[in-house]
C-alpha cells in the first residue's frame, strides 16, 4: 500500500527538491505538500480545501513556516488525540539547541537538520525513507479515514 | 570532536542482549552500551537510583516490550510522561508485529516502533540502521544538566 508522506515546507526549491529525492529513493511515495502551518492543519483536520484528504503516514515539518509556526503545529499535531500517532519529523535548518529541546519537549519524533550540500540533502531523504519508510512499523491508519 | 554516545538497552533476552551489543560495536566502535535486564531496573538505571546513582544519561533507549517484573509499555509510559527523561528517544525494538502493540505504542509517545528480525544478518542490518540513523543524522537533545525533580 502507498505511503503518504506530508511535507510541511514554504521554501519552493526545498519543496522541488524533496520531490525528487523522494522519487529517486522510492517512486511509490505519495508525496502531499502544504506551504505554511495553517495549511498543514486544514489538510490534517480535513477542513475546506482538504475535505476527504488522506491521512498521512508520516510528516515532515520544517519548523520556520509562515502563517503558523512548525512548532506550533507541531504542538497542535502532538495535543490531538487523533493525530498524535502520526510519526512527525521536524526536519530545518535551524541547529540552534534551543530548537532542538524544545521539539523533543513537545514530543517529535525525531529531529533532523537540512544539509546545505544537495548530494548531503538528497542522501538524508533516502535515509529518511529507508528508515522512517521501510524499516519502522508505522501506526496503521485509524478507522473512519 | 564528536561527542560519545550512550545507549540504554531494555532487554531480558541474554542471546538477544549479546546479539545487540556485537551489532551496535560494528557499527559503533565508540558507542557506550547500558543494559537493564528488566523494565524496574531500566527506571532505576534512568533515575539514577541506588547501584545506578552515576549512570550516564542515554542518548537513545532501544526497549523491548516483553519485559519481566514491568512490561515495557509502563516503561515507555513512565519515560514519556517524566519531564526530565521524555526528550530521550525511546524506540521499541520487539519480537511483536501485532498492530493493536504498535497502536498502543505509538499512543504512548514512542519515538519509533521497530521488529525485531528473527535472521541474524538482518537483525545486525536493522542495528545497524538504527546506529547510523538516531546516533549519527539525527540531531539529538543534548544533556540536560540539572537533575529536574
Amino acid at each position: 500500500m502507498k505511503k503518504i508522506v506530508l511535507l510541511v515546507e514554504d521554501s519552493p526549491g526545498d519543496v522541488r527538491l524533496t520531490q525528487e529525492a523522494f522519487r529517486d529513493a522510492d517512486p511509490q511515495i505519495d508525496l502531499r505538500v502544504a506551504v505554511d502551518g495553517v495549511e498543514a492543519m486544514a489538510y490534517l483536520r480535513r477542513e475546506g480545501a482538504h475535505i476527504g484528504a488522506s491521512r498521512p503516514d508520516f510528516i515532515l515539518l520544517d519548523l520556520n513556516l509562515p502563517k503558523m509556526d512548525g512548532r506550533e503545529v507541531l504542538a497542535h499535531i502532538k495535543e490531538d488525540e487523533d493525530l498524535k500517532t502520526i510519526p512527525t519529523v521536524i526536519l530545518t535548518t535551524s541547529d540552534a539547541e534551543a530548537d532542538v529541546v524544545t521539539s523533543y519537549r513537545l514530543q517529535a519524533n525525531c529531529y533532523l537538520s537540512k544539509p546545505v550540500q544537495l548530494e548531503e540533502f538528497e542522501s538524508l531523504v533516502k535515509s529518511i525513507n529507508d528508515f522512517w519508510l521501510t524499516r519502522v512499523k508505522l501506526p496503521q491508519q485509524a478507522l473512519g479515514n | 570532536m564528536e561527542k560519545v554516545k550512550t545507549t540504554l538497552l531494555v532487554e531480558d533476552s541474554p542471546g538477544d542482549v549479546r546479539l545487540t551489543q556485537e551489532a551496535f560495536r560494528d557499527a559503533n566502535g565508540t558507542l557506550r552500551l547500558h543494559v537493564a535486564v528488566d523494565g524496574v531496573e531500566a527506571l532505576s538505571f534512568l533515575r539514577r537510583e541506588g547501584v545506578h546513582g552515576r549512570a550516564p544519561r542515554p542518548d537513545l533507549i532501544p526497549l523491548d516490550l516483553n519485559l519481566p517484573r514491568m512490561d515495557g509499555r509502563e516503561v515507555l509510559s513512565v519515560i514519556k510522561q517524566d519531564e526530565s527523561l521524555k526528550t530521550i528517544p525511546t524506540v521499541i525494538l520487539t519480537t511483536s508485529e501485532a498492530e493493536v502493540d504498535i497502536d498502543a505504542v505509538y499512543h504512548l509517545r514512542a519515538n519509533c516502533y521497530l521488529v525485531k528480525p528473527v535472521e541474524f544478518d538482518t537483525f545486525e542490518s536493522l542495528v545497524k540502521s538504527i546506529s547510523d540513523f538516531w546516533l549519527t543524522l539525527v540531531r539529538l537533545p543534548s544533556q540536560e544538566r540539572a537533575r529536574c525533580q
